[in-house]
């Protein structure tokens, strides 16, 4: 029962085929039951509950409060929410209870849904791999499929099979692994450079960063407050929609979210694919890029080709500076944002107090990890005077550049472009850790990055299984606020390929009530 | 070689020991350091090593930033009331506390008021301005930066004219101008309490986040009573305007000034800056002491540091802060959490805009009260006052209203009225500490009064015995009083003539001298008949009286 969508639970509970207290009940207990993969840093058993009976009175009354009424979602644990831990997986924010919920929360809670928990990720959202936080790095669910196990740990019974666990990608690896290993039916991600569409695709799941504007952030821990989108994973593209007409609209508390009313879409089953126009852009062919990925980048083109779209090659020439400057602009806010944690008005305080400069000094060494202190030197070293205009200027102005690559190329008449998400399937964590965290997000952003810098709404949609058996994505990215065109494209797509659902043997009571597809249709 | 060393040793010496030096000139009485006035103390050169300048005189340059509290219900990005005194930490919102993830939300009512001061101080207002980010690290700064308005200010471009009054009796006004660089919206800081004693520093954020206007002053200003006037024309349009209720006392006008001296014909000096000069009072003291502090230091052949100098008014002197070592990087970045502020005029307004949502510069244009300046002028040509009795009337808060009220309520000729009110009413005032809105005479006993002393029923001495009755404040009016005392004039001048008579009798040496030729005696002898009646007598009759029985 857990593995079925959003949709379809809601349509469940509806039904009275499981009631919201049962559901909740055995998410939690699932939850415990993947303990190991670190999805969750807080499990809000108790409120959990308590919502879920509240949920029970609605449905019984029939006066539920909308499509997400019981259902339980899982929200990455930057986000703030009243009353339950919200860390950043930072020794910085251990022990802090906000007293408010984020907007996107409440909107959530609003609802009817069922909060379960508050999920991990890397420090402050810093990080590609979810392995840099403070308790610990996530694993990928399919570390532990029968699909991946069959084909690359031949000893997957023993304990020293273990070793390969791979990771999430990040830094929403939390949530990322929470929907793809059914604790969950939805999950709220972050997404400025890619973290929530890249734990998504190395999980299985759609991923979805909105328009910059659409969704509120006040609530939000904000990592770069001018990228930064509130992130929406679930199992399928038709949950995705039902998620963002929740979340969407104007929130005074947020200056930057736009005044025009949000009108909540449902998705059509049929497109008209002869009026659709695809663009392949050519800079995406990037160093490092699998061959594996790139075949069925390729393959998906042919997808849309043969369905009768246009398919073209365009070009967005900045994209090679796009990282780094995307480095300049966020470790710049980081600083600027990180300011905020000296161990005055919450969070961790040290006990050196020979004066208020000690304390603020030993606070932030204590409570901030290497990469964060990392970002802020250099985001500080940005802003300094004598270098602000050699570099912080320099790359606003080419961020303007990368931003007008995409108006050039949705004014040539592109409606979605179609690029990978990530260069290859999900490593190791052994392998992962042999770079650094600086190194691992410049390569892992690659193709998710400029959207931010643009504020574009894009999609991950899981494609089909690597040879290793581990899950592909592709991204599409529409016009800003065309948000109801990309998921349509994504949908028709998300049907064309029919991703195989992730067998997790030995970890679900009710594993054989499940129909899975053995193989793939589209990765055949 | 070995004296130029000493005196820089002594030089940094007197610079350390600032407090110990400027303790001189404690007491129960601090004099005044200087003469107001732009400065010219060539006679000192004397002092100054040899083979300098000689006797050019000195001139002073003051610039001032002012922060403007603006008066608003709530702060400038969150919904926390303002208020004044306010339990510590009552005031707080999650926002003003810097929680994570609280975001800005700006009010537009502190941009009005912004934009109206912008007009009111002839400034351009800019149709886009932007906010930004200005870090450093502070205990009652919780988000370690400060939004506030530093690439494009809301206005700029602006003047203000101000008047003082010069001369020994000081009744010549002289009118200036000083340029206004820009006025930027900004937020306020929290408040920190220092506890040497427990080593303990203790923050109320109530004030962190309110709405500010920093006024920026170009260097125009020679003196610190020119800087003390341009301060007082700002605080009244401030307070006309409803802006920034701009009392001192409450830190809702606080005055950071910056001063430098140098030889005209020659570059400017090396300036210090001083900062939170929050008192009107010492105002234009603290800038004049610092103007005379880097006079002596350069007469002694010291340097001006570029330093940041806080006055001290128990010790009337400037004494340099413990500054952070080395220069303050404050990393100004854009705040990326609020959109460009855009503002209207009707031109540009878009059609179909919800009021609520924008600011229409010219809406506010056309609903700007009279500024203090045209008020004067038509308190001059409505009342034929002279102009610095204009000044006097807006100065004292209260006292133009009081003085249209009593013009309004009697016959008296207002040039008259407003001795009394500069003279008898202000000057009680002044002497028992108390407001205009404190004054224990209403507008209306005193109109009452003016009108008996107009009429002729009272003398004007009479007037002053009733005026001191009504300072009481017992409900009695002038009516009454003048009743119960007797003061009304002596009208039958059979009565008079007696009187008269009888003071003559009773000062025959007086008479003599009189008669002698000595004039003068004669108002010994008006006075004599005036405490005869206690003031009951009109003073020209009696001396018509007085004449003609001295000339039988």
């Amino acid at each position: 029962m857990l593995r079925v969508s959003l949709r379809e639970i809601s349509a469940a509970l509806k039904e009275g085929q499981v009631s919201p207290t049962e559901l909740c009940q055995r998410c939690l207990s699932f939850i415990k039951a993947t303990k190991f993969l670190n999805a969750y840093i807080t499990i809000a058993e108790e409120t959990a509950l308590k919502q879920a009976e509240e949920s029970e009175k609605r449905y019984r009354r029939g006066q539920i409060l909308g499509d997400l009424d019981g259902i339980p979602v899982a929200v990455k644990d930057n986000f703030s929410t009243a009353g339950i831990e919200t860390t950043c997986a930072s020794n910085m924010l251990k022990g802090y209870i906000p007293p408010y919920n984020a907007t996107v929360v409440q909107k959530l809670l609003d609802q009817g849904a069922v909060l379960l928990g508050k999920t991990n990720l890397d420090e402050f959202a810093m990080g590609s791999g979810s392995t840099d936080g403070t308790f610990g790095p996530v694993r990928n669910p399919w570390s532990y499929s029968r699909q991946y196990r069959d084909k690359c740990v031949p000893s997957s019974h023993t304990e020293s099979g273990d070793s390969k666990w791979l990771i999430t990608g990040g830094s929403s690896g939390g949530s990322a692994a929470a929907v793809s290993s059914f604790t969950c039916f939805a999950a709220l991600g972050s997404d400025t450079g890619g973290s929530t569409r890249n734990p998504a695709a190395h999980c299985g799941v759609v991923g979805l960063k909105p328009t910059y504007g659409l969704i509120s952030r006040h609530g939000l821990i904000p990592l770069v407050n001018s990228m930064d989108v509130p992130g929406i994973l679930t199992r399928c593209v038709d949950d995705a929609a039902i998620v963002l007409g929740v979340l969407a609209g104007h929130d005074p508390k947020d200056s930057t979210t736009v005044q025009d009313p949000f009108k909540p879409f449902e998705l059509t089953s049929y497109i008209d694919a002869s009026k659709l126009c695809i663009g392949i852009p050519k800079e995406y062919h990037a160093p490092g890029l699998s061959s594996e990925t790139r075949a069925l980048w390729s393959k998906a083109a042919d997808l849309f080709e043969n369905a009768g779209a246009k398919v073209i090659e365009v070009s967005l020439p900045h994209t090679r500076y796009s990282i780094i400057c995307y480095h300049v602009l966020c470790t710049a806010e980081v600083a600027s944002n990180m300011a905020r944690f000296d161990g005055l008005e919450y969070g961790h305080r040290s006990s050196m107090d020979k004066s208020t400069e000690v304390m603020y000094a030993a606070t932030r060494r204590e409570g901030f990890n290497d990469v964060v202190r990392g970002r802020i030197l250099s985001g500080n070293y940005f802003l300094l005077k004598q270098n602000y205009e050699n570099y912080f200027i320099k790359a606003q102005k080419v961020r303007r550049l990368i931003a007008n690559d995409f108006v050039n190329v949705f004014r040539s008449g592109i409606d979605v472009l179609l690029t990978p998400t990530t260069l290859s399937d999900t490593i190791p964590y052994v392998e992962f850790i042999k770079e650094d965290n600086r190194t691992r997000s410049a390569q892992d952003d690659i193709f998710t990055q400029a959207t931010n810098m643009a504020g574009l709404p894009a999609i991950t949609v899981p494609t089909a299984l690597s040879e290793k058996g581990l899950p592909i994505g592709l991204q599409f990215i529409g016009r800003a606020f065309q948000e109801k065109q990309l998921l349509t494209v994504a949908k028709w797509f998300e049907k064309q390929v029919n991703f195989p659902m992730i067998q997790l043997p030995g970890m679900m009571d009710h594993g054989h009530t499940v129909c899975h597809h053995q193989k793939s249709a589209f990765f055949s | 070689m070995a004296a130029s060393i000493l005196r820089r040793c002594r030089g940094s010496l007197q610079r350390c020991r600032a407090g110990d030096v400027a303790a001189l000139h404690s007491g129960p009485s601090p004099r005044r350091v200087q003469a107001p006035g732009p400065i010219a103390s060539g006679r000192r050169a004397g002092n100054s090593p040899a083979g300098e300048r000689g006797v050019a005189p000195w001139v002073a340059v003051v610039g001032l930033e002012i922060h403007a509290q603006i008066s608003s219900n709530s702060k400038l990005f969150s919904g926390s009331q303002v208020q004044f005194a306010a339990p510590p930490n009552s005031l707080v919102s999650f926002f003003d506390a810097s929680l994570p993830g609280t975001l800005p939300a700006l009010n537009r009512r502190c941009v009005e008021a912004a934009v109206m001061t912008g007009l009111a101080l002839n400034c351009s207002i800019n149709k886009k301005s932007l906010f930004d980010r200005k870090h450093y690290f502070y205990a009652d700064l919780p988000a370690g930066y400060q939004i506030t308005q530093q690439r494009l200010p809301v206005a700029v471009n602006g003047s203000l004219s101000y008047s003082f009054c010069v001369g020994g009796k000081k009744n010549q006004m002289l009118t200036r101008t000083v340029r206004i660089k820009q006025i930027q919206l900004e937020q306020d800081s929290g408040k920190s309490l220092h506890d040497d004693t427990r080593s303990q520093t203790l923050i109320d954020l109530n004030r962190a986040g309110v709405g500010l206007m920093e006024v920026v002053m170009e260097p125009d200003m020679s003196s610190g009573e020119e800087a003390a006037a341009a301060v007082r024309e700002l605080q009244l349009i401030l307070q006309t305007l409803g802006s920034s209720q701009a009392i001192m006392a409450e830190g809702q006008l606080r005055v950071d000034a910056n001063v430098s001296v140098h030889h005209p014909g020659e570059a400017y000096g090396v300036r210090t800056e001083v900062k939170n000069i929050n008192s009107a009072r010492f105002l234009a003291r603290a800038i004049d002491y610092e103007i005379q502090r880097q006079i002596k230091e350069l007469e002694n052949g010291g340097t001006v540091m570029n330093e940041t100098r806080a006055f001290d008014y128990k010790l009337g002197c400037t004494i340099p802060m413990r500054d952070k070592e080395g220069k303050q990087d404050y990393r100004f970045m854009p705040e990326p959490n609020l959109p460009p502020l855009i503002l209207y005029d009707t031109k540009s307004l878009p059609a179909n805009t919800n009021h609520q949502q924008v600011v229409n510069i010219d809406w506010i244009r056309e609903r700007l009260p009279d500024l203090p300046s045209v008020r004067r002028v038509k308190l001059v040509e409505q009342y034929g006052i002279l102009p610095e009795h204009s000044f006097t009337l807006l100065n004292e808060d209260g006292l133009m209203e009081f003085f249209e009220n009593v013009v309004r309520q009697t016959q008296m000729n207002p040039k008259k009225v407003i001795g009394w009110i500069l003279n008898d009413m202000l000057g009680y005032l002044k002497q028992h500490n108390l407001t205009v809105k404190e004054s224990p005479v209403s507008s209306l006993f005193l109109a009452d009064l003016l009108n008996l002393l107009d009429r002729g029923a009272i003398s004007s001495s009479a007037a002053k015995q009733v005026l001191e009755e009504l300072w009481k404040g017992e409900g009695k009016t002038p009516l009454q009083i003048v009743k119960e005392k007797t003061l009304e004039l002596i009208q039958d001048q059979q009565e008079l003539e007696q009187i008269c008579q009888a003071v003559m009798e009773g000062h025959q040496e007086e008479v003599m001298e009189i008669k002698k030729g000595n004039r003068k005696v004669l108002n010994k002898l008006i006075g004599l008949v005036q405490r005869t009646t206690r003031g009951r007598a009109d003073p020209v009759l009696v001396k018509q009286i007085l004449e003609k029985r001295l000339s039988q």
